[in-house]
């Protein structure tokens, strides 16, 4: 099994983080929260890959790759939808609110 | 009879409630989905009630649709409840049902999205205190989660609302997608999910840097949900901008929750692993650090409901370091200090959600000598205050000083007492000036901090504090008082802690149903002279506190340390997260080190 797709995954988590501390921008921040959650897609997905097996259908010839990890990932996508879909009607508010999407900007709240 | 019906209910009956309410909410009136709502929690405490009733004599074990394991493989998902666990399920309902009583004609709005929210977020509450799988562990985290960032965000025409909302999103989304990392890899390394299956699987396996890699990224998510330092600044950006009600149940349960989790899956999963001291010390110096920088930072606040959340912070870490005792009184001492904290500490939201609604302000520079005129919450918000010292005999005091006498050291004694009295000296600090015109006008303090100025007055009622808002909140403070008061409380959770730390009792029941061994007789968990004498000293020193901040203020050579500590709480969500990945790298240090 190659190291390979971890590093991928390594990096996706940390590259989402760096661009949400980095961002200037409320609609790239979601963005990076979700790229840093596909991080942990393709680490779920590579646990349970098999080279050579085949999708775990009923009755499929030979080795299958696990299932477990694939419903695993399944619902994260659904949680990520859904906290996508929440953070960007924020983020809508926010623009509507402050005229602004700027995070250096926002600063209601401090201290 | 067979008790395993029971813990299902606590996630199906809200999740099945907020439906019908759903369903209803287009054409019923408004008093239907308010009878809806408060019913189908109602219905939920009864359930968690007689869950918490059938686990003292045992454990409770469901596994999910009959899939029950066969010759130690398992393909179900299993619920398991103690003591701990209903007692946590059962605090979430009863808040629940609080919080409703408090909405009832509360929002002007008329659909039914928040209590659908509310019961959706309360079946994520009982889901994550029942769960012994942690996959499902990490769903009822996000449940919770989701429906908490909405419920926060819900006044979307102020803009700090959405904008708290926000950064409370994107802070435990992330940490929560650390734990799901984590979570993957112990999967990779065991081929389980259940707790109790990882657990026993990692016994043969032993400590390495992957396991210490998953744990503390397990441990990340929870701890960004239990607000320990540096994962904590979501709290008070969250609780400063939530309806009040839902302030309570984020305060008096789901944040706790998050030191439950933290203590259930450390205890369970790495138990096997994990040497007792290395937990042992660095969650005592996670809670000291989180409780020491929480009493400090609630002692400048002016805003009420963020210095009411940085108090929840500092209690956090109190509650922390009695659990990483790792002794049973010390757990039941935390766990008994969680409950009578919710009470008091959501008693203190509703009376400043009482003072929002009638002056449209949570300013305690601004509210100066407003409060003077006001019947009997101008007596209730101090004695919450002293309450939240530690005043004797509330279950605050109790829980306090158990866990005191658990840490035998007595700089975590001193640590204990400074930081409950700072805590409440701050709140009594703000009645005095409110309620009774003490002092000199206060000044303007520093700018660098979030004035309480500019909230919208929430419910309608400017002329006087409703019936419901008050019961809500004598049914609070009475709770409280009564968690210190009746003794069957303590000692249902002093012989809970001593099940919750047995680790291979929970495996051995859970995976192969044997019979549980009778544990000994030993918790204390009761009053004697010396929590007595320590619960009236952090009063003591509470009330000089507020003393001293009513007539004195801050002295001088403080600004400049204190202008840092608020500047670090910069508002700026790129800033948390950068903190919560430095937190990553410490808690990786600390684990590895010690």
């Amino acid at each position: 099994m190659s190291v390979f797709p971890y590093l991928v995954a390594a990096w996706l988590l940390l590259v989402g983080c760096f661009g949400v501390v980095r961002s200037r921008d409320l609609v790239h921040t979601v963005v990076c929260v979700a790229v840093a959650q596909s991080g942990t897609y393709v680490l779920l997905l590579s646990v349970g890959y098999q080279k050579g097996a085949s999708a775990p259908v009923q009755g499929a010839p030979g080795p299958v790759v696990d299932p477990v990890v694939q419903a695993l990932t399944l619902t994260d996508i659904v949680v990520s939808a859904t906290v996508t879909a929440l953070l960007l009607a924020l983020v809508i508010q926010i623009a509507k609110r402050e005229d602004t999407v700027d995070a250096d900007k926002l600063d209601e709240l401090r201290g | 009879m067979d008790p395993a019906w029971l813990p299902p209910l606590g996630i199906a009956v809200p999740l099945l409630g907020s439906c019908v309410l759903l369903a209803v909410a287009r054409f019923a009136p408004r008093v239907v989905t308010d009878v809806i709502a408060i019913a189908t929690a109602l219905i939920s405490t009864a359930a968690m009630a007689g869950l918490l009733v059938a686990t003292t004599s045992n454990r409770v074990v469901t596994w999910a649709g009959g899939w029950t394991p066969t010759q130690n493989l398992t393909v179900g998902i299993v619920l398991q409840a103690d003591q701990i666990g209903a007692g946590f399920a059962l605090l979430a309902c009863v808040l629940t049902v609080c919080a409703l009583i408090y909405t009832w004609r509360y929002f002007e709005d008329a659909g039914a999205h928040v209590p659908v929210l509310i019961l959706l977020f309360m079946a994520g509450m009982t889901g994550f205190s029942l769960t012994a799988d942690l996959f499902n562990l990490f769903v009822f985290l996000e449940l919770m989660g989701a429906t908490a960032y909405a419920l926060t965000g819900h006044k979307i025409e102020e803009p700090r609302s959405v904008q708290g909302g926000f950064t409370f999103g994107v802070v435990t989304s992330l940490g929560a997608y650390f734990m799901l990392a984590g979570i993957g890899i112990l999967y990779a390394r065991t081929g389980r999910l259940g707790m109790p299956q990882i657990g026993s699987a990692l016994d043969g396996h032993g400590m390495d840097a992957l396991v210490l890699l998953a744990m503390v990224l397990v441990l990340t998510g929870l701890l960004v949900k239990a607000a320990i330092v540096p994962f904590h600044f979501w709290l008070a950006d969250a609780h400063a901008v939530a309806p009040t009600p839902v302030c309570v149940l984020f305060s008096g349960v789901m944040a706790p929750l998050g030191i439950y989790g933290t203590m259930r899956v450390t205890t369970t999963v790495f138990g096997g692993v994990l040497p007792p001291s290395t937990l042992h010390h660095t969650l005592v110096l996670l809670g000291v650090v989180t409780a020491v920088l929480g009493a400090v930072l609630s002692l400048i606040q002016r805003h009420l409901k963020r210095m009411l959340a940085y108090s929840t912070i500092a209690h956090l870490g109190l509650f922390l370091v009695g659990m990483a005792t790792l002794t049973a009184n010390g757990v039941a001492g935390s766990v008994v200090y969680v409950l009578g904290h919710a009470g008091v500490k959501g008693a203190l939201f509703l009376l400043v959600g009482a003072l929002l609604a009638r002056k449209g302000n949570v300013d305690e520079i601004s509210l100066y000598r407003q409060g003077t005129n006001d019947g009997l919450t101008r007596w209730l918000f101090p004695l919450a205050a002293l309450a939240l010292a530690g005043l004797p005999p509330f279950g605050t005091g109790l829980g306090k000083a158990i866990s005191e006498e658990a840490t035998g050291s007595p700089w975590l004694i001193g640590t204990f007492v400074l930081v409950s009295a700072a805590t409440g000296g701050a709140v009594l600090r703000a009645s005095l000036r409110i309620h009774f015109g003490l002092g000199p006008q206060p000044y303007e303090a520093d700018r660098d901090t979030t004035s309480g100025d500019d909230e919208k007055p929430e419910g309608r009622f400017p002329h006087r504090t409703p019936a419901t808002m008050l019961t809500a909140i004598l049914v609070l403070l009475t709770g409280g008082l009564l968690v210190g008061v009746l003794p069957v409380i303590s000692r249902i959770i002093g012989d809970g802690a001593q099940r919750f730390l047995d680790r291979q009792g929970f495996i051995e029941q859970t995976l192969y149903s044997y019979e549980p061994v009778r544990l000994a007789e030993l918790s204390h968990v009761e009053w004697n002279w010396a929590a007595v004498l320590l619960g009236l000293l952090s009063v003591l020193l509470a009330v000089a506190i507020a003393l001293i901040g009513v007539f004195r203020g801050v002295p001088q050579w403080l600004d400049k340390p204190l202008h840092v500590v608020h500047r670090l709480h910069s508002g700026h969500v790129g800033d948390y997260v950068a903190w919560l990945v430095l937190g990553i790298a410490a808690l990786a240090a600390l684990f590895s080190l010690s």
